[in-house]
């Protein structure tokens, strides 16, 4: 498996006038081509810090990460899914996914049929001219996929994307999500505070400590049977085995 | 359609018996009003040449529109108020803009901004006379000077409380700070600004007036000046009439306005 992006050493801090609140401290890890990679952690230990530095929002204050550049010039190596889908509602669900295009002025019609293609196969293009809130929580979550997908990413970074949900609906649109993810081929980075979902749904699970945060373990998550979707892992033997060793390290170093 | 139950249309025809009650007693009040106010001038309770009465008013109304200097005065008051109005919110959308995007230049201007709009404007106006002279378009930057201030502090206020999280979609997206301008802050500021054109057209129109007060010759606010100062007061109150009206208009044009903004937005 070759390497995308590759986080050496990288550290970052948050300053204030009243101190400095170091965030990151020397985090190094890779993230191989087409792997699905979960970063789970206590809750403010910094992962959405860590998220906004491999998305390039912000620089690291020492360290580096490199992703290995596309042959193609100026094409999007990253795609950002944040907490909420933010689908604006003065536009219609259309008008939404095709935000990205829209704003990097990249609308050919080549783009616009892997809109239509991608819409079309995950069930939204009878909803093409609907207003977001017509649309159900799960609707959206994919409509918000689909958004970032049109700009064809490398990377996907999924910043909690399923935590606004309430539960039932959280696990079906995981199993969406993780379906279509595979089907498109992406490499993919998980930030989630949520162990069941890291375990149903990465090859590897890379475990970080409280503020400030460092990597304490990474887990390779490996089951007997494959190509289970998320739901099949959860009932699966190996499941509470990983889940446990999970738990404890997080709780070994929290 | 499926049959509407009882009580369902118990409860319809009680709303709207209510609702016709309202709207009648609002009406009587009205109209009780109107009657023990002429009654009284007619009885000579009180003196018909300082409180005029609802009859003479109409007189002098019909009076005035028949050599239309009732159509000139409301015109020019009209014309006015509409151009500082336009100008204000031209002048405090370009402003908030500038002010999101230099959060420095906010940050030295914030403190004047505030004092400047605090101050009573009505105040300025004499100023304002004696720097542009007497005419129409001191009345315009009159107009103005009531409600800018205060425009430009409520967008920039509306601009900048845009969603962080919303804002940051545009950057991850690959966005400049000119796109998140144009996709997010105009967009999700619409319902904000539609309420700052609300407030703002009240203002222009007392700037206008305060305006004409001082340094006109035609306009309501010079008929209202003139008439008391000549005790015309079927003038007078005749001049405080039209001005309800146009004020009630404006306000209710921008309703009309935001009614259609709201409609072509939610489909």
């Amino acid at each position: 498996m070759d390497t995308l992006m590759n986080v050496s050493h990288v550290s970052y801090a948050y300053h204030t006038l009243s101190g400095e609140t170091m965030a990151l401290s020397d985090i190094t890890f890779s993230v191989g081509e087409g792997e699905f990679l979960a970063i789970v952690g206590p809750s403010g230990c910094g992962k959405s810090t860590l998220l906004s530095l491999l998305s390039g929002l912000m620089e690291p204050e020492q360290g580096t990460i490199e992703i290995r550049q596309d042959t193609e010039e100026g094409k999007t190596q990253i795609g950002y899914m944040l907490q909420k889908d933010h689908l604006f509602e003065w536009r219609t669900v259309y008008r939404n996914v095709i935000l990205g295009l829209e704003i990097q002025n990249r609308m050919t019609p080549e783009n616009l049929s892997h809109v239509d293609q991608l819409l079309e196969e995950y069930g939204l293009s009878r909803f093409k001219n609907a207003r977001p809130s017509e649309l159900s929580g799960g609707m959206r979550q994919r409509a918000a996929l689909i958004r970032t997908l049109a700009l064809d990413p490398r990377l996907l970074l999924l910043d909690e994307p399923f935590s606004a949900l309430d539960y039932q609906t959280r696990l079906n649109v995981c199993d969406d999500v993780y379906q279509i993810i595979r089907k498109e081929k992406k490499t993919a980075v998980l930030v989630t505070h949520d162990l069941s979902e890291a375990i149903s749904m990465a090859d590897r699970v890379l475990i970080l400590s409280s503020r400030p945060a460092t990597v304490c373990k990474t887990v390779e998550i490996r089951f007997a049977a494959e190509e289970l979707t998320p739901m099949q892992r959860r009932q699966a033997p190996e499941f509470k085995d990983y889940f446990n060793e999970i738990w404890k390290e997080l709780n070994h170093y929290a | 359609m499926p049959d509407v139950s009882l009580r369902q249309a118990e409860y319809v025809r009680r709303h709207r018996r209510h609702h016709h009650l309202v709207t009648l007693c609002r009406f009587l009040a009205f109209a009780g009003f109107l009657a023990f106010w002429e009654v009284s001038a007619n009885l000579e309770w009180i003196d018909a040449f300082i409180f005029s009465s609802p009859s003479r008013v109409l007189q002098t109304i019909l009076e005035m529109g028949g050599d239309h200097t009732l159509f000139r005065h409301t015109g020019i008051t009209l014309y006015e108020t509409l151009l500082s109005f336009a100008l204000v919110i031209l002048v405090s959308f370009l402003a908030a803009t500038l002010l999101w995007f230099s959060s420095s230049l906010s940050e030295i201007l914030e403190p004047w901004l505030v004092i400047l709009n605090s101050l009573p404007k009505s105040a300025l106006a004499p100023l304002l006379i004696v720097w542009l002279g007497a005419n129409m378009r001191t009345i315009i930057i009159a107009g103005m000077s009531v409600a800018v201030f205060g425009s430009i502090i409520s967008m920039y206020t509306a601009f900048r409380t845009t969603d962080e999280e919303e804002i940051k979609l545009i950057y991850t997206l690959g966005g400049t700070r000119m796109q998140v301008l144009r996709c997010v802050v105009f967009p999700s500021s619409v319902p904000a600004v539609i309420s700052i054109l609300k407030v703002n057209i009240g203002l222009c129109l007392v700037g206008v007036i305060i305006g004409e007060f001082l340094a006109a010759r035609e306009g309501l606010g010079y008929l209202i000046i003139y008439s008391s100062q000549v005790f015309k007061l079927n003038y007078l109150i005749a001049a405080l009439i039209i001005l309800c009206l146009i004020a009630f208009c404006l306000y209710q044009a921008i309703q009309k306005l935001e009614h259609h903004i709201r409609k072509s937005r939610k489909l």
